[in-house]
């Protein structure tokens, strides 16, 4: 018997499994694939506190880059604190990013138009501006997830966290309304507290526990080019519309351009956002649209090759926020999921916090703008 | 029926419908790319256009199928 | 936009046969092909030549009346398919300078062939190492010699006409290496009986030119610096463990242990796919070639690999399913009783060889921590061991953790082993683009008028 179970072997699972297990738990990880195969494999690995809206995310997103920033000293996986450039197509456009970035009291720096290329050599022109976050980050999202599992494994004492791939829970043990277990297609398995960390299927596990988390699949296409020899890309690079469309409710469509390079040489394009169910069928004009916008920006693209693209599913909330802390409705329950697209940015902080709650210390944050009472 | 293209600058013989691969494999030169990492040497593997490991840049442009590429008179062709 | 009746992707035997039988029944039809000539693999030749070999008058002659009863689009790419409505979609890149454009169809057959299927092994990524058909590709369509003194290893019957092709041209083929037992083909009753006349043929072609043909035995290894200079050739016991072990000098390889099916455009479209007895993911067809996904047929390789003549009837049974179907719904069966038969017989024996030619484990021990698995990521068998040590179940989360399959070739050439090394059945590729596309390219595809 562990101390906690923690449903779900991606990033988040793997940090609430890593900071709990840190803080003296025995924690048993169960995933019904293979290590952060599911939201956490389609995801860019996004370490972003540029595009928060002042608030309770905000605040987690800054918690969380300072906690990657020490994760990411055990290495095993690649983490690139690069910084985050938002451009703006107009000036009216740059003046709402400057009226932005003063609002969050997040490190900025403004780039009148002239400097961009200081930044970004390979900038389109004509641009009015932009604004340079020198915290946003970028992780290697599966790796970091295997390795903080296999460093919590390590580090914390004999069997304190284990790792049980290819099992998947159909359902939870119950002793009155409390959770004490789940059950799963290799048995029962018991602990004192369950955390759902199922990414885009947060809603359906927990679903089994008989309570309802409204989280939606929000599509998202990337394209990913050829190899290429020198880096063209420095930063995390995207337009304004993006943090629109970020904090958008709408079901249609919506992309905006995101551009980055990678260690491995290739530059991931977005962004798309769309939601039309779990449908994997490739949209080609989708793809069209994160061409030409990438281009429009980066128009030494145009000649560079995309040898792949692929879609996700960002697990989706109406309120945008994600659902971190036990259920009210289901005691021993906890949830860690919903993050939408900011999940592997957002996940060592998610993870600390529940770990701190499990251990029956006073959080590092208030919790309460993500409690999962807000849907009861 | 054959004529030259350049490589790197060196004249190659191509005989008339040869890809680029067959007349840089034909002349001896049997590697002309390096791979990222570690710099391993690379050149004709499944000639047929599916293991991209003959890549090269023909007038330009970058990142052709050397044995799809078929070679024309005085095509220029440059390797990384 | 109703375009044509059927577009077929691919001018080998299956494509071309394909679409002359659905133009003689008087669809409008266009056939694509990424190559210059008509042929495929099996039918390449060099410019301004005639295919060669079995069967090859016949398919001169298929292609000469294809030439004025449908459109060849030659050099033309295809990077996508879409289903819409009530027609396909077909996204081709034309020419080298690679203009997009679409093709619309009221239906589709995929006829993409199949490429090799090498396995890693130390040296594997050496200049001068070329996978069979590679060195069969240079030689028919290219008149060039993989080498001076080559060696040809691997598994299955196509090993025999690629050595016999070499020695003809005058090659000094150091060894013919069959990592599987003596035949397979001698004591099989069924394959005995077709092939074996086939293979006596190129066996006495070998003889003549004294080269030697070894069973039980393959090329483990490739030594060189710039260049492969000599490899180790293994005798091995019935799972392919290395029982000894000699150094042959050569300037070059040929190695092929079977072939991959070519299926990404019916991946893409959702079509379902099964596995053939090699192995491979291959698209699930009926009697009348027709895949699940309606409009969309497949022949050839991508239904199971089979060889030329099987390749051919399918294409031939497919273009007579479309004219059907187009003509009176889907359902009922077209195809003549004597056509169904033979193609019966020829897959009955296609399933044999597949089965004679089995990959056998003990490849797993050649590899050394450090020897490349994925050519193009640069991805050693330690960091895939290590991707599954870490939680990596199968190809696909070894690929997230690892990268093999990430780089150019997108897993076409490493798939089949890192799906062994992950002990699983090779998954039905999803690859959304099939051919790089430049950003270029693909921000345009919707301004190109359609074909």
């Amino acid at each position: 018997m562990s101390d906690v179970i923690v449903i779900g072997a991606g990033v988040v699972g793997a940090a609430c499994a890593y900071y709990a297990a840190a803080a003296g738990l025995d924690v048993t990880v169960l995933d019904r694939g293979p290590v952060a195969g599911g939201t956490t494999g389609a995801g860019e690995g996004n370490v972003l506190v540029s595009d928060k809206e002042p608030g309770p995310e905000l605040d987690l997103a800054l918690l969380s880059n300072r906690l990657w920033r020490e994760l990411a000293e055990h290495g095993g996986f690649e983490y690139e604190p690069k910084g985050g450039l938002v451009v703006a197509e107009t000036g009216e456009v740059q003046r709402q990013l400057v009226e932005l970035a003063g609002k969050q009291g997040v490190e900025h720096t403004v780039v009148p138009d002239t400097e961009l290329h200081g930044y970004e050599p390979h900038l389109a022109d004509g641009l009015a501006g932009g604004v340079f976050y020198p915290q946003d980050a970028q992780v290697q999202p599966m790796l970091a997830a295997a390795r903080l599992l296999r460093h919590g494994a390590d580090s914390f004492g004999h069997g304190a966290l284990r790792l049980r791939t290819g099992v998947t829970v159909t359902g939870f043990v119950r002793s009155g309304e409390r959770v004490t277990g789940v059950r799963t297609d290799h048995g029962d398995i018991l602990a004192d507290a369950v955390v759902n960390a199922a990414g885009t299927w947060g809603g359906q596990v927990a679903a089994l526990a008989g309570v309802e988390l409204p989280i939606l699949p929000r599509r998202g296409f990337i394209l990913v080019t050829e190899p290429l020899r020198e880096p063209l890309i420095r930063h995390k690079v995207y337009t304004a519309a993006y943090v629109t469309n970020v904090a958008s409710d709408s079901a249609d469509l919506e992309t905006s351009a995101v551009v980055e390079g990678t260690p491995a040489g290739s530059v991931l394009i977005g962004a798309s956002r769309e939601r039309v169910g779990f449908d994997r069928t490739t949209s080609i004009p989708v793809l069209r649209r994160l061409a030409a916008q990438a281009t429009a920006l980066f128009p030494v693209l145009r000649n560079r090759r995309v040898i792949r693209s692929y879609c996700g599913f960002r697990p989706y909330c109406p309120d945008h926020l994600p659902v971190i802390g036990p259920d009210p409705r289901a005691p021993g329950l906890l949830h860690a999921c919903g993050h939408e697209g900011a999940g592997i940015g957002l996940a060592p902080a998610t993870g600390h916090l529940l770990a701190q709650l499990l251990s029956g210390e006073r959080t590092a944050l208030d919790l309460a703008p993500f409690s999962p009472g807000r849907f009861a | 029926m054959s004529f030259e293209i350049t490589v790197d600058g060196r004249p190659v013989p191509v005989v008339q419908g040869q890809s680029v691969g067959a007349a840089l494999h034909a002349a001896g030169i049997t590697s002309w790319r390096s791979t990222r990492r570690e710099g391993r040497p690379r050149g004709l593997f499944c000639g047929i256009g599916v293991c991209f490991d003959c890549l090269v840049t023909v007038n330009g442009r970058e990142s052709q199928r050397a044995c799809l590429v078929p070679a024309s008179p005085g095509d220029e062709v440059t390797t990384s | 936009m109703t375009g044509y009746d059927l577009v077929v992707v691919g001018g080998g035997p299956a494509g071309v046969a394909g679409a002359l039988s659905a133009a003689q029944a008087g669809l409008r039809v266009a056939l694509v092909d990424a190559g210059p000539r008509l042929g495929g693999q099996y039918f390449r030749h060099r410019a301004g030549s005639l295919p060669s070999g079995r069967g090859a008058d016949r398919f001169v002659r298929q292609c000469r009346a294809l030439r004025t009863r449908a459109e060849l689009l030659l050099d033309h790419k295809v990077w996508a398919v879409e289903q819409g409505e009530d027609s396909v979609t077909v996204h081709v890149m034309a020419g080298q300078e690679e203009r997009p454009f679409t093709l619309a169809c009221r239906s589709l057959l995929i006829a993409t062939g199949a490429h090799d299927r090498p396995l890693p092994f130390p040296g594997w990524d050496l200049p001068g190492v070329l996978t069979a058909g590679g060195a069969q590709a240079l030689l028919k369509g290219e008149g060039v010699p993989a080498g001076r003194r080559v060696v040809v290893s691997g598994t299955g019957p196509f090993l025999l006409p690629v050595a016999a092709g070499l020695a003809k041209a005058g090659v000094s083929v150091a060894g013919v290496f069959e990592a599987n037992g003596p035949l397979g083909l001698a004591r099989h009753p069924l394959l005995a009986a077709g092939k074996a006349g086939e293979a006596l043929g190129y066996g006495a072609a070998l003889a003549g030119h004294r080269v030697p043909y070894r069973t039980r035995h393959a090329v483990v290894a490739a030594h060189g610096s710039s260049r492969v200079t000599h490899v180790t050739v293994a005798r091995l016991d019935a799972e392919w463990r290395v029982l000894s072990s000699r150094t042959v000098e050569c300037d070059a390889v040929a190695v092929g242990y079977g072939f991959v099916p070519q299926i990404d455009l019916a991946v893409q479209l959702g079509c379902a796919t099964t596995h053939s007895a090699d192995g491979s993911p291959v698209v699930d067809v009926d009697e009348g070639q027709r895949t699940s996904v309606a409009s969309v047929y497949a022949a050839g390789e991508p239904t199971g690999v089979g060889g030329a003549e099987l390749a051919e009837l399918e294409g031939r049974t497919a273009g007579l399913t479309i004219a059907h179907d187009l003509a009176s719904g889907e359902g009922g069966d077209p195809v003549p009783g004597v056509l169904r038969r033979r193609g019966e017989r020829l897959r009955a024996f296609a399933r044999a060889l597949q089965e004679a030619y089995p990959v056998q484990p003990g490849w797993q021990d050649w590899l050394h921590d450090d020897t490349l698995v994925c050519r193009c990521e640069e991805v050693p068998v330690s960091r895939i061991r290590e991707a599954m040590d870490l939680g990596a179940t199968d190809a696909r989360s070894i690929k997230l953790l690892a990268r093999p399959g990430m780089g150019w070739c997108q897993g076409r050439i490493c798939g089949y082993a890192v799906s062994c090394l992950a002990g699983e059945r090779p998954q039905a590729p999803r690859r959304p683009i099939a051919q790089p596309i430049t950003l270029g390219c693909l921000e345009r595809i919707e301004d190109e008028q359609p074909h």
